[in-house]
């Protein structure tokens, strides 16, 4: 990895809080940003905050403080358009999955926004060339398994050109050659990616960078290997090393 | 984060939240027959019934007005019953013309419309309190008891118990669309209104499919726990002497209610 001072900034995040209506506190002041190219992983016990964040990155939940998306500070505004650029993709993908072809699925970013009719043809196609699922076009999506389902809902954001790729947990629920697949397609991606996990072994294997939460605080952020050493901090957080 | 925007239950330790469920269920039925059968332009009568409702509110904990504010939701149910302004034979009192229709608005009309409206209202009121005061599942169980079918009281859990996943399900899929709803600068986004309902039709669909599944892993589930078409539940109810005297003195007083309204 070069000096990340040297790139462009795709997501910076300052002093975000967040609580939920209810009045559970799910970010206390999270700071962190992202640059071109990172492939960063977002590791963390359950409950810890990571999905709050997620659905902070492109204004889905909208939290006290300051979230900017390639340069732009996120508002009412300019959030169809940031949403464009952030490609969020939900842990299940059935939630993602909402229309009854898979064509359809991956053409509905596209279409949302208006591009003419090539245009989204030709981003569903190479979207789904992208996930290794050209053949499914015309399959219907709640007859695929889970693995195919994952790589579709990657597909349905792909399709928007993203500048960064959101995952929330991609590998839970999948059978190990299913995981391997996915694994192999995320490093094949050549995009800015946060993806939120409890798969260890993925984070060694992919991520240089590791950004660990717990309790709605970032408690580490740095190079993978030097926090998967860490052994204090892993267990303190309720981690495991791969 | 999960919706329960329909769980009606307040929590409490009042008199009517400590009233036999059986109680609660019969008098509320009561109330609501004895509303339907005052005759109409009853007033003494729909002040009385008013007044035993707010007595019921006070002792419920909740507020006087608990029940008044949450009742406003049922109230266009209530306004089916304006054609009978029209229908009910009697003097006109006002006369207003419709594309190629005249409504002429009777004095009984009028009279019977106001009476549907005040009958529904008290109604809608006193089955508000019962479900904020009651446990859903001590009101399931008070039907057994009081001999409603099972396959009816066993409907009404499973719809009350998976109206909230649904509802989740939903907010989810709608938070899914929203993060893929986006725009580029410069363009209209959005899509033509045909497209946009055609994919909430999609999506309505989608619901409905995965429903159907999921029932099927329930029942799959229940079945394989033993179930035989019927919930089994520990739930004793202690039926206190002064649940037979607080519901037999308010079937009396709607009694009573029956008798005013007919002076």
């Amino acid at each position: 990895m070069t000096n990340s001072q040297t790139k462009t900034s795709v997501v910076n995040v300052q002093d975000l809080h967040f609580s939920y209506p209810d009045g559970h506190v799910a970010l206390r002041g999270i700071a962190f940003q992202l640059c071109q190219g990172d492939k960063v992983a977002l590791v963390g016990p359950n409950g810890a905050g990571k999905s709050t964040l997620m659905l902070h990155l492109n204004g889905i939940l909208d939290g006290r403080g300051e979230v900017e998306v390639g340069g732009m500070r996120l508002t009412r505004d300019n959030l169809p358009v940031i949403r464009a650029m952030v490609g969020l993709v939900f842990q299940n993908p059935d939630d993602q999955l909402f229309s009854p072809t898979v064509f359809e699925d991956v053409a509905f970013g596209p279409l949302h926004m208006g591009l003419p009719e090539e245009e989204v043809l030709a981003r569903v196609d190479s979207a789904l060339e992208a996930v290794r699922m050209s053949t499914y076009r015309d399959r219907l999506s709640h007859h695929l398994s889970v693995g195919e389902k994952k790589r579709i809902a990657i597909a349905t954001v792909l399709s928007m050109d993203p500048k960064i790729l959101i995952l929330d947990e991609p590998t839970a629920g999948l059978d190990p050659r299913a995981r391997r697949t996915l694994i192999n397609l995320l490093r094949e991606l050549p995009i800015t990616m946060l993806v939120s996990t409890h798969d260890m072994a993925m984070v060694k294997q992919l991520f240089p960078r590791t950004i660990v939460m717990d309790d709605g605080r970032i408690v580490a952020d740095g190079k993978t290997m030097d926090i998967l050493e860490d052994e204090k901090l892993l267990t303190e957080h309720g981690l495991e090393k791969p | 984060m999960h919706s329960d925007a329909f769980d009606r239950y307040h929590h409490g330790h009042s008199a009517v939240h400590n009233l036999d469920p059986r109680v609660k269920v019969l008098v509320t039925i009561a109330y609501i027959v004895s509303n339907a059968l005052l005759p109409d332009g009853a007033w003494i009568a729909f002040v009385l019934a008013y007044a035993f409702l707010l007595i019921a509110n006070l002792l419920s904990g909740l507020g006087l007005g608990f029940t008044l504010r949450r009742s406003f939701v049922a109230l266009p149910f209530a306004l089916i019953a304006i054609t009978v302004l029209f229908s009910i034979p009697g003097d006109p009192i006002a006369e207003f013309k419709f594309l190629m229709w005249n409504f002429v608005v009777t004095d009984a009309g009028f009279l019977r419309f106001v009476s549907i409206v005040i009958r529904s209202w008290l109604s809608v009121q006193m089955a508000i309190l019962l479900v904020s005061a009651t446990e859903f599942p001590k009101i399931i169980h008070a039907l057994n008891h009081l001999r409603v079918p099972t396959i009816i009281t066993v409907i009404i859990s499973f719809l009350y118990r998976y109206l909230f996943v649904l509802a989740d399900e939903v907010m989810r899929m709608l938070r899914a669309r929203q993060a893929r709803s986006a725009a580029t600068a410069g363009i209209r986004s959005g899509g033509s209104l045909i497209w946009r309902a055609q994919i909430a039709g999609h999506m309505a669909g989608q619901l409905f499919l995965r429903s159907y599944e999921r029932s099927d892993r329930i029942y799959n589930a229940m079945l394989s726990r033993g179930y035989k078409g019927e919930l089994m539940t520990i739930h004793p109810h202690h039926f206190h002497k002064s649940d037979l005297m607080i519901g037999a003195f308010s079937i009396l007083l709607f009694l009573f209610l029956q008798i005013a309204g007919r002076l």
